[in-house]
């Protein structure tokens, strides 16, 4: 404080500030949840409007206006600010979340009837489509054999050009492979599909197989690899680079055996996110695998089946109630599948992450 | 064990910009050397060309010659990674490999070398960290990660780990500068035991430190900025500290620097 202003009059009056203020009290956020879901029920009931989802954003609206309007009034504008963006994320989050889990709760339900030992070890052979029994069996095995096979081949390649991209890359090549590795992660999975089609399957003759679905498969997760391993890598602190070579360790030997362990947790975080995610592609395993009835345990030679394609065909071509009955119980396997990769990466990435213990 | 260290007419660059110009100094064996100087004056970036670190980084390179007793470090045939094998680097902030335990630490120079014998390793291991001062208080602990220790701990894991390969040639830089009080003691007790067996380099900004655990002082200064980092001189510490030749040394040492 200079000397010109006194205790009474400061120059800029806002400067001089009680230092408490009124605040609202510590459950007043979930109280105006709890208030503005039931004036948005009131609402959505009084004005009969039929759609729940409408219901739900008038509470979420409300719940917004509510925040702020009080919180302006009992605390002032700047902590009314604070309090409507804070509102924002978590009406933001309801909405993501939502769907989520009526999904997997609808998907549990309508599934958890049809799975059992029997759906899980028959396939369709001499099933009769529209009627009740049959399997899985055969799709089981397709999927875990073209995302393996596409994962063997798309895991290493985009390990090693993740490696080459942040250990060696200088200059224009990099910059190219950067680039092309972008335009990968763009590619619409149809279109993956429609290249391996047109070059492996037409210019080279191959029939339909497994293994030619698991090429599109390959390209689709090739790029994902490179991203997050790249990533990774970059999070490995120079200094550990440093300290290896200072030892007489040459590079190469370095990469292997100080830089990758140091990143292998998030490394087959990455990998096991991008299997995660191409074992849910259809449209490429249409295209290229044809789908079939009886157990195929050869990836290379003749149609297979795929998890996702054998629910497309139950739903689009059964289209009768156990059609539906055995694509929802493919859909929780599949699920379950892809929840259980997610699960075993986070496992392997706290069990392998660099720890401080004592 | 020991080799002199005779630089002449060296000058390092990143890319375009000359960070040192034309240093000529020799390190004797079995001594301590230490560098002092202001920020930005080239002491570490002439430290790292001491063991072709300094080409580490993209777009570094350097001229001139390092004559380690009587081979240049950077004659043609030379291999970067065998002189960093007789020369030796501990850093400013202690880095002991976070996925590997106190033992596997020390013994990674040897191990990623080759020496798989367990009963060499386990030798080599208890040696360097009884050498490094810290035997008594890890050995029970062998085989837990090496980030848990306190830093001057985890300072001493990484002089432990740099002697392990057996160097010449030890070049510390700033190997204090993170450490409290207690730590650093630790340390330069250290240094002091070590010298008898290698040629220690250390870079530093104390200069209590340097007058503490060193025998010889070299003082770098840059003209301006953007200007290359020179070496001012190089004396037996006690003539640097109470009778320098220049007078841009006394200057810095009696703190009337800038």
């Amino acid at each position: 404080m200079s000397a010109v202003t006194t205790a009474d009059a400061p120059i800029v009056p806002q400067l001089r500030q009680n230092l408490t203020t009124a605040r609202l009290p510590k459950w007043a956020p979930a109280g105006v949840a709890v208030l503005s879901v039931a004036l948005g029920c009131a609402i959505g009931a009084g004005a009969g409007l039929a759609s729940h989802i409408q219901w739900g954003l008038i509470a979420g609206l409300l719940f917004l206006a509510i925040s702020y309007g009080l919180s302006a009034w009992v605390e002032g504008r700047r902590q009314a600010k604070d309090r409507f963006a804070t509102s924002l994320v978590w009406v933001a989050f309801v909405i993501a979340v939502v769907p989520l889990i009526s999904l997997t709760v609808y998907t549990v339900q309508q599934g958890a009837g049809v799975v059992d030992g029997n759906f899980l070890s028959h396939s369709m052979r001499n099933v009769i489509q529209s009627g009740p029994g049959g399997g899985i069996y055969h799709a089981l095995i397709g999927t875990l054999e073209q995302v393996g096979l596409a994962t063997a081949m798309a895991a290493p390649v985009g390990l090693m050009t993740a490696v080459y991209l942040v250990e060696y890359g200088r200059g224009r090549l990099a910059k190219v492979v950067t680039f092309f590795v972008d335009v990968m992660t763009g590619i619409p999975s149809i279109v993956a599909g429609l290249f391996v089609l047109s070059v492996w399957n037409i210019l080279l003759g191959f029939a339909f197989s497994g293994f030619s679905g698991s090429l599109a498969l390959a390209i689709l997760m090739m790029p994902v690899v490179v991203r997050s391993t790249e990533e990774m890598l970059k999070l490995v602190p120079n200094e550990l680079r440093e300290a290896s070579y200072a030892l007489g360790v040459p590079k190469w030997k370095t990469i292997l055996r100080i830089v990758l362990p140091t990143a292998i947790g998030g490394i087959t975080t990455g990998v096991m996110l991008a299997v995660a995610r191409i074992a849910g592609e259809t449209a490429p395993v249409l295209m290229l695998v044809f789908g079939a009835d009886a157990i195929n345990t050869d990836p290379f030679n003749g149609p297979q089946q795929s998890l996702p394609l054998f629910i497309w065909q139950q739903y689009a071509s059964v289209n009768n109630s156990f059609g539906y009955a055995r694509a929802w119980g493919a859909a929780l396997v599949l699920i379950a599948f892809v929840m259980g990769l997610n699960l075993i990466a986070r496992g392997i990435a706290r069990w392998r992450s660099p720890k401080a213990g004592h | 064990m020991a080799k002199r260290i005779d630089v002449s007419g060296l000058s390092a660059y990143y890319g375009s910009t000359k960070a040192i110009e034309d240093i000529s100094m020799t390190v004797e064996p079995r001594s301590v050397t230490a560098f002092i100087g202001p920020s930005g004056c080239g002491k570490s970036t002439f430290l790292r060309t001491l063991n072709r670190m300094h080409e580490v980084i993209p777009g570094a390179r350097v001229e001139g010659k390092v004559m380690l007793d009587d081979e240049n470090l950077y004659g043609s045939a030379v291999d970067p990674v065998a002189v960093r094998r007789t020369v030796g680097m501990v850093f400013q902030r202690p880095n002991p490999f976070p996925t590997m335990s106190i033992f596997d630490n020390v013994a990674a120079g040897l191990r990623l070398a080759g020496v798989k014998k367990k009963s060499v390793l386990e030798g080599v291991v208890e040696k360097s960290l009884k050498g490094a001062n810290l035997w008594n208080e890890v050995k029970d602990r062998l085989n837990k990660p090496g980030a848990g220790l306190s830093g001057g701990q985890q300072q001493r894991l990484c002089i432990a780990r740099a002697i392990a390969v057996e160097p010449q040639v030890l070049l510390m830089d700033e190997p204090c500068s993170a450490l409290d009080p207690i730590s650093t003691l630790a340390i330069e007790d250290l240094i002091g035991e070590l010298k008898s067996q290698f040629t220690i380099v250390i870079v530093t900004h104390n200069m209590q430190q340097a007058a503490r655990v060193s025998d010889r002082t070299a003082f770098f200064n840059l003209a301006g900025v953007g200007q290359p980092g020179k070496l001012v001189e190089l004396d037996d510490t006690q003539r640097i500290f109470s009778n320098p030749s220049v007078q841009a040394t006394e200057d810095y040492i009696s703190g009337r620097f800038g």
